[in-house]
Formats: structure tokens, sequence, C-alpha cells
């Protein structure tokens, strides 16, 4: 397998999304509306082909580089394991959504698709300008998405609200990139530490470039935080998840944060080794500030959607509390790293699943208010069910993916003995329980008698069943997930 | 029997998730799903019965254990067990479930396939906290025994149902983590998450504060659920909104297995931090009993007021804990043995006798609270208020009612010849040894305790003359009207039987029930002598 082989998911990616651009252009049935049904199908081929190279990419046994910028280990393979999983899932859900509410099929599923390249490349990338220009094309194409619905004032909301903020952001990532540029001259991750560690290593340290790094890291960490919507970075989640469409919010929650949180790893475990004892506070200051932030603010929704926005926000701040807790590699089962990676895949198929059910609603009743939930078990009682199995998840009830997650992180903020990191987190657990609860409470204790079923389409409930039964699965016998992820871990971790 | 005696807990942890999937199958007959679900109990009810006569005394120790590969990456396994501790409460839990889903076939009428998938579950989650002895899979049973209850509390519960539902799932959610937390802090310290693994390689030995640390961190989880003063504000409101079988396992269960994780872990493995802090468990303890009381004197409400009594009840068992953590490691006990003068023997005799008592304390208050939990929701069904100053006289109207409030009553304040008795009995005289003051503060509760169920139950629901115009709507346990108070019906007078009847057999033969706690008790304390190091 050459250099080619190894970018084989980003290659398909690539090439089915200009087939289905070819395609929208190509053929035009001239009267009446293009069924989107079928790109999205295609979509899911095209996704699913990438998702079975990945996993083809695991049996690869020492980390590749490829084309010199990008970097084939486990790590990156298993992230896009997840987000593979997670678009394909949105997918098939979203078919019939978007397919009700836009004309322009051909053009979603293809930006569709150009988002899962980016998110693959950010996963792999190890070149600073290549993380740019990865992230930059992941967030353009994104801001096309969640705008995508022209006629709806939200939506365009939702996606110029996005712009404004990302634009700044990736601006301010750019500045830290040159401030590393111009300190160790190289663009290559591994190249930044060695030079790093030479000018550390150095007791006179007459250049005092090591300086430079305390703000280049802050920088982009600004950058990856606004994607991974770290407080203070966060403002826009909301109004960007609630505005939408529901299949972009769902992505954008799930495998875009996915993609930011890989970027984040490789960046500070592999660039930024000589730093630690800097940027393991900084993590652990945004990590605190995060789910606070993230919690406090869910607790006074009465969209479910918002909710799940500002929830999404506090999750972050507990798959940070993993990064945080990064020990260096040893026989110990909890590195830190695994616990972020078992989060993000637990965390995937949980609030893909949430998403999903909000789609639902939405389809039937129109509304993402709280209120349209109310005695939602009388009228569609296993998709009451699901809900609740997600919203436990997220809370981190055991027998649900959730639940390894948080005892993964918790576990390596404990084994580093950073216990007021993880009182904070035990707090914010208490506090989230809150709100997920208080959807639950509105599906199940009212006792209104409106019996109506939901019509949930058939493309939705496969998406929804999946979603459960990995969320169970993670949470009853986590075994084979646990192997993957420390496998994935350890060979990010390999530190000289 | 060797080959039943390897697989009795897992069928026994098990049936009750068989039977919450059967609840799913049965369709949609209210009644089938009734009668599947008490007929279904049973097998749990033989098998508990089975282990109390099976446990093998000669023999000791962790019996009908069961090991079964899980999680190899993070050494936790399936590891079940039963021991002198445990069969008891098993008993405990599966006879209560049995009643409760007698009773409640006869009373829940809304949303029942729902009810009795859910009362499934929870016995499932109880069973499980009592036989886990792996650290992953307590935590497991001991959380998602949370969720079942929730939606029993907010789906058939009183009018401020949502409140108390999420107010309890919130408080024991929180003491949960705190403890999730000491559990990792044990993994790290020990390498691994089986219980009677890690109390023997005694984590943090020599370490105070990290011991501490874990302590308070496993204390948090376990006092919420007992709950302990000041953990206990989300009781009354749970207890008062549950459905009465609700109420019924959450006192009789539910809060045990807060306790029981104290016997179970925080002795065993922390005995420095358990010597240390032995006496803040113990002013826990006494403040609750006093503190508990004297609230169940203002109560107004006569679920609430019993509510109240378990916080007061539980101080009990507390005290008896804390009075014998003060002696758990062999320094502990060379002092106390200077300080009372007493030979080292009779003070391990008083520790051992505290936890007896605490023990007997958590079996006892499960058999009389539930009995009074189902009569205060036997009167409850007919009056359709627990208001106390609506009550009077219901001596000559409901004498079969009266007949066995009375003998639940009075078991609840320790009459003699009662199983409630010796449990006081045991704990005061094990704690009067090891935390004198402690302990005579202590006994004021029980004169308060005397005056809340003298003059507030009896004396105010039954004695006095039966006034008809202050409550005039009654109805009969079905629901259609009534001219006055009916007395109990059958199956509510069968629900009873076997509780009454264990109060009286408890109370004047307690040594069977004893044995079994005593064998642990001892057990823990040989465990510790040998153990602990620097004596």
């Amino acid at each position: 397998m050459g250099d080619i082989g190894f970018i084989a998911p980003e290659i398909i990616l690539l090439i089915g999304g200009l087939f289905i651009f070819c395609l929208d252009v190509a053929y035009d049935p001239g009267v009446g509306k293009k069924s989107g049904l079928s790109y999205m199908a295609l979509s899911v081929l095209f996704l699913t082909s990438a998702l079975l190279a990945s996993i083809l990419q695991l049996d690869i046994a020492e980390p590749q580089v490829a084309f010199e910028m990008m970097t084939i280990d486990r790590f990156g393979s298993f992230i896009k394991i997840t987000i593979f999983a997670g678009m394909i899932l949105t997918g098939i859900a979203g078919g019939r959504y978007m397919n009700r509410r836009s004309g322009n099929q051909g053009e979603f599923w293809t930006f569709f698709l150009l988002v899962s390249l980016a998110m693959s490349v950010a996963a792999s990338a190890n070149n600073l300008v290549l993380i740019y220009i990865s992230i930059e094309f992941l967030s353009i194409t994104s801001y096309m998405l969640a705008g995508f619905l022209r006629d709806n004032r939200r939506s365009n909301e939702a996606g110029l609200k996005y712009f404004l903020y990302g634009s700044i952001a990736s601006a301010v990532m750019l500045y830290g990139i040159s401030l590393l540029y111009g300190a160790t001259g190289s663009l290559y991750l591994h190249d930044i530490a060695a030079a790093f560690a030479e000018i550390i290593g150095d007791a006179q340290d007459v250049s005092g470039l090591a300086f430079a790094a305390l703000p280049a890291m802050l920088l982009v960490l600004a950058g990856l935080g606004f994607k991974a919507s770290l407080a203070p970075f966060y403002q826009w989640a909301p109004d960007t998840y609630d505005g939408s469409p529901t299949p972009v919010a769902t992505y954008l929650s799930t495998a875009s944060k996915t993609a930011a949180f890989a970027v984040l790893a490789r960046f500070f475990i592999v660039g930024m080794t000589s730093f630690a004892v800097n940027w393991v506070p900084m993590l652990a200051a945004f990590s605190i500030i995060t789910m606070t932030m993230g919690n406090l603010a869910a607790l006074r929704q009465n969209s479910v959607k918002r909710m799940l926005a500002y929830s999404s926000v506090a999750q972050a701040g507990y798959i940070l509390m993993g990064l945080v807790a990064v020990a260096s590699p040893s026989p110990s089962a909890m590195n830190g790293l695994n616990g972020v990676l078992l989060y993000l895949f637990a965390y995937l198929f949980t609030n893909v699943g949430a998403f999903l059910v909000v789609m639902a609603l939405e389809e039937t009743t129109n509304s993402e208010h709280i209120s349209a939930y109310r005695g939602l078990v009388k009228r569609t009682p296993w998709l009451a069910c699901m809900f609740t199995i997600f919203l436990l998840s997220l809370t981190g009830i055991p027998v649900t993916g959730g639940f390894f997650g948080k005892f993964y992180v918790f576990g390596a903020a404990i084994q580093r003995q950073y216990f007021w990191l993880a009182g904070i987190g035990m707090i914010n657990a208490g506090i989230a329980a809150f709100y997920y609860l208080r959807v639950v409470q509105v599906m199940f204790f009212s006792q209104d008698d409106d019996a109506t079923a939901l019509d949930v389409p058939m493309s939705l409930q496969t998406s929804l069943l999946i979603c459960t039964i990995a969320t169970i699965w993670i949470g009853v016998y986590p075994g084979v997930f646990i192997d993957w992820v420390n496998d994935a871990s350890s060979q990010l971790m390999v530190i000289p | 029997m060797e080959s039943l005696d390897s697989i009795v807990l897992t069928v026994l942890l098990f049936w009750p998730l068989l039977a919450a999937l059967l609840v799913i199958l049965l369709g949609n007959s209210d009644r089938l799903i009734k009668n599947g679900s008490i007929v279904a109990s049973l097998l749990p009810l033989i098998l508990s019965i089975y282990l109390l006569f099976a446990y093998d005394f000669d023999v000791g120790g962790m019996q009908f254990e069961q090991i079964a590969e899980w999680i190899p990456q993070l050494n936790a396994g399936y590891h079940i067990g039963a021991d002198g501790l445990s069969i008891p409460l098993i008993f405990l839990t599966t006879l209560l479930s049995t009643l409760s889903l007698y009773y409640s076939a006869g009373v829940i009428n809304y949303r029942v396939k729902e009810y009795f998938l859910l009362m499934h579950l929870l016995e499932f989650s109880m069973l499980g906290v009592f036989v886990a002895l792996d650290y992953v899979l307590f935590y497991v049973f001991w959380e998602i025994s949370l969720v079942p209850m929730y939606f029993l509390i907010g789906i058939w519960g009183g009018a401020n149902r949502s409140y108390a539902a999420i107010k309890f799932f919130i408080y024991t959610l929180v003491g949960s983590v705190a403890m999730l937390l000491a559990i990792l802090g044990v993994y790290f310290a020990t390498g691994t998450f089986d219980i009677v693994d890690a109390a023997a390689a005694q984590p943090f030995a020599g370490n105070l504060t990290l011991a501490s640390l874990a302590f308070w961190g496993f204390f948090l989880g376990f006092a919420f659920k007992v709950p302990s003063f000041p953990f206990h504000t989300w009781l009354p409101d749970a207890h008062t909104e549950a459905p009465t079988a609700g109420s019924v396992i959450l006192a009789g269960v539910l809060l045990k297995l807060g306790a029981y994780g104290m016997l179970r872990i925080m002795l065993p493995s922390f005995p420095e931090a358990a010597v240390y802090w032995a006496s803040w468990l113990v002013a826990l303890g006494a403040i609750a009993i006093v503190y508990g009381a004297f609230v169940c004197v203002a109560q107004t409400d006569l679920k609430r007021l019993i509510a109240y009594s378990s916080v007061s009840h539980m101080g009990y068992v507390m005290l008896g804990i804390g009075a014998a953590a003060t002696i758990m490691t062999p320094q502990s006990l060379a002092t106390a043995v200077n300080t009372f003068g007493l030979s080292a023997a009779a003070i391990q005799d008083s520790a051992a006798m505290a936890l007896n008592g605490a023990a007997l304390q958590m079996f006892n208050h499960g058999i009389i609270t539930g009995a009074l939990f189902f009569l205060v929701g036997i009167i409850y069904e007919r009056a359709h208020t627990r208001e106390l100053s609506m009550f009077g006289g219901l001596a000559t109207k409901t004498p079969y009612f009266y007949g066995l409030m009375v003998v639940a009553a009075f078991a609840s304040l320790g009459l003699p010849g009662l199983a409630g008795f010796w449990a006081e009995l045991f704990t005061f005289r094990g704690a009067f040894a090891l935390m004198p003051y402690w302990a005579a503060f202590g006994t004021v509760g029980i004169i308060i305790t005397a005056v809340y169920i003298l003059y507030r139950i009896i004396q105010n629901v039954f004695l006095g003359e039966y006034d008809e115009h202050k409550l005039t709507h009654w109805t009969t346990v079905d629901g259609s009207h009534a001219d006055g108070p009916t007395d109990m019906v059958g199956f509510e007078k069968v629900t009873l039987w076997p509780l009454v009847a264990a109060m009286f057999l408890l109370g004047i033969y307690p040594t069977p029930l004893v044995e079994y706690f005593n064998q642990s008790a001892t057990e823990l304390l040989t465990f510790l002598q040998n153990t602990v190091a620097g004596g």
C-alpha cells in the first residue's frame, strides 16, 4: 500500500462528493422536485466505504506518514471510524427531513460528504497548515450546511453566526500557528516538539523562544475550542444548533466535535509535549468553565434542541477532563486519552440518538419546545424509552455508554490526583441530571391522554435503533471498545 | 447440591430481570401481568430462603460465589457472593418485593404494565447491590436502582411527585458520584475492582489523608442513601409522594443499601480512617436519632411522620456502625482497653454487639417500617388524606387495622417481645461500652419515639371518640363510596401477616437472625485484627 492507500477514506469521500455534484448538474428531470433520497443513499454508500477503509487501516501496525503531512495511525483511524459512523447515522435519518425542506438536495449531500472529508483530514493532519486548512474547510462547508434552508430565517441566522464567530476563531488560530512557526521554524508537529525540546534543554535559553509557546497554545486552543464548543468560545453553539437543519446540528454536536478533539489531542500531546506543565492547568481551567457554564445555561432552556446544545457544551468540558489528566504511557488502564476516545465514541451514539429523537418530534409536531414531549410515552412508547436511554447516558447512569465514558475520564483525573477537578465534575453531574430528567419527567409523568402515535419514518427508526443498541452495548459489555481505545490512544501517546 | 450453589445467586439475581421482560411480552392484560408478576417473584423468595438454610456457618465467609470475566481490561469481573450480612438482607428484599407486588396488584390500576415492569427492575437492582463483590458491578446496580424508583415516584406518586422524584434522584446521584470517585481511588491504589481483594490489600494504609478522602467519598454515597443526618432532606418528600409499595421498598430495602455499603466496604477497607472519623459517625447517628424523633412529633401528615421515623431509626444503624468503627485497628483496640479498663475480648464483644445491633436494626426496620407504610397506604386508600387531625377514634371502627397498627407501632418503638427491641438493645449495649456519651444522648430519642408513636399515631388516629363530621368522604379500598371507615380486606391482611408474624418471631426468638449477622461481624473483626498492620 503506497501513500495513496493510506488516504483511501479521504479519496473515497472526495470522489463521492464530486460524483454527487456532477450527477446533480448533469441529471435534471426538468419538472418537479428532485428526490434527495437517492443522493442520501449514495452518500451513505460512500461514507460506508470510507468507514470500511478506516477499519481496514486499523491493521496498520506502526504509524505511517502519508504525503508528509498526514499521520495514519490507529488514533486517527479510530477517530475517523467514530466520525463516519456518526455521519452515516445522521445521513440515513436526515434524508427525509432534508427532502421535505429543501429542493437543492445535490448540493446538500455534496457538502455532507465534503464535511466528512474535512473532518477525516483533520483527524490525521500532523502539519499545522494542513490542520488549519482542514479546520477551515470543515468550517466553510458547515456554514453552508447550517444556513442551508434559504427561506428559513433562523437557518440563515445559524449559518451567519457560525460564520462570523468561526472566521474570527480561525484567524486567531492562524496567528497562533504563525507564532509557532516563527519560534521553531517548522510546521510539523514532531519538528515543533523537537525544536522546543532543544530550546528548553538549552539551560541558558538565550533565544527566549519558549516564551512564544504560551500565547501560541492559547491562540490555537481558541481556534479549536470554537469547534469543540469549549467555554468561552461556545456562544455560537446554541443559536446555530437551534437554527440549523437538525441533521446539521446533529453532526455539529458530535462528529465535528470529535474531529476538534482529535486535533486538540494531537496538537497538545504530540506538538506541545514540552509544555505539559503549562497546558495541563490551562486545559483544566477551560474544562471547569466549560462544564459549569454549559450546565448552568442548559438548566434554563425550554427548547429541547437548545438544551441539547448547551448540554453538548457541558459534555465537551467532561471530555476535556480526560485530556487534562493525560498520563505518560504506562501499563495503567486509564491514560486519559483513552477516556477521551471512549467518551467521544459513546457520546457520538448517544447524542446522535438524542438529536434524532428531536428530529422525529420536529417531523410530526413541528416543535422543539419541551411541551411537545408531554406524554410522549403514551403516544410512542419506544421513542420515549429510547430518548430516556440517551438522556440517562448523557447523565452518566450505568448500563449506558455515557457511564463508561465518565468512568474513564473521572478515573484519569483521580489517577493524576486532580481531586478538585473530579469534585467539580461530580457536582456538575448532579446539575446536569436536573435538566436531562426534566425531559424524562415531561415524557413520562404527565397524565395527558393524547395517544396519537407519532409517524416516525423507517430510516429514522433504523438510525435510532443502531444508536440505542450501541449505547447499551458500550454500557453493558465495553470490553471490545476498551481494547480499541487503548490501542488507539497508546499509538499517539508514544512520546519520546 | 454443589452445582446449584454456584449458580443460585445468578439465578436469584437475574430472575427479576427475566420477569421484567416477561411483563413486556405478556401483552396488555392487567390481570395476567399482575398474577404473572406475583408468581414470578416467588422464585427469588424461595431461593433466598434456600440461601438462609444452605449457608454453612462452619465454613463462614463468602459463599455461593461465582466469578466470571466481564471487563478484563479494567480487572473488573462479574464476582458475586453472599455472606452472613447479605443473606438476611437478600431475604428481606425478596420478601418485601413479593409483598409489594401482591399488595400493588390490589390497588394499582393505572399504567399497570409499566408499574410491574419497574418493580421487577427495582428488585433486580437491589439484589445486585447485595450480591455484588466487584466495585464496578456494585456501582452499576447501585445507580440503576435509582431509575425505577424515580419512575415509581414520578408516575404513581402524589400531588408533588415530580419534585420528589427529581429530588430523590439528584441527591442520591451526587452521593453516588462521590462514591464513584472513591471507587476509582481504591482502584488506583490496589489495581483491582474486587471488593474482597481490595479490602485485603488495605488501600491507603498509612496515608490517612487519602484514606479519609476515600472514606468520605464512600460515606457521601452511602449517607445520602441511609439517609444520615444532614443528608436526609430528600427522604420525607420521596416517601410522602411515593406510591405505597414504593415507600415500602424505599424504606424497607433502599435505605439499607447505604448501611450495607458502610459495613461491606467502608469498615473493612479503611479501618484507620474509620477509627479516625468514628466519633463523627456516632455523632451523626445520635443526632439523627434525636432530631428525627423530634421532627416526627411535629408532623401533621401520617406518612411524613413515618418517613421521619426512618431517619431516626436509621440513626441507630449509624450509631452502631460508628461505635464499632472506633476499634477497627489493633492500635485503637489497645487504646480502648486502656481507656475503659476492660479486656480486649470484652471490647471486641461490644463492637460485635454494636455491629449486630446495626445489622438487626436494618432488617427489623425493613420489616416494621415496611408494615407501617403498608398500613398508611391502607388508610389512605379509604380516607384519601393522611392528615392526622382528620382522624380519631378509628379503633372501634376498624379493629383489625388498629390491631396491626398497634403491633407495628410498638415494634417500631422498641417494645420488648417485638422485633425492634433487640436491635435497640444490641446497638446501645455495644455503643455504651465504646461511645458512652453519644450513646446516652441517643437514648433521648427512645423517649421521644414513645411520644410520637403513642401520642401522634395511636392516640390521634385510633383513640378517642369517632367523629363522623370530621372526615365525610370515605371509600372502600376499590374506590366505591362508603359511609365511614371500613376495615382491612383480604389481600391487605395477607400482605401484613408475614410482616407481623416476623415481628413477633424475631421479638421472641431473634437468635437465628443474629447468628447470621454475628457471623459476619466476628469475621470482620478477625479480618481487621489479622490484616491491619502496626498493632
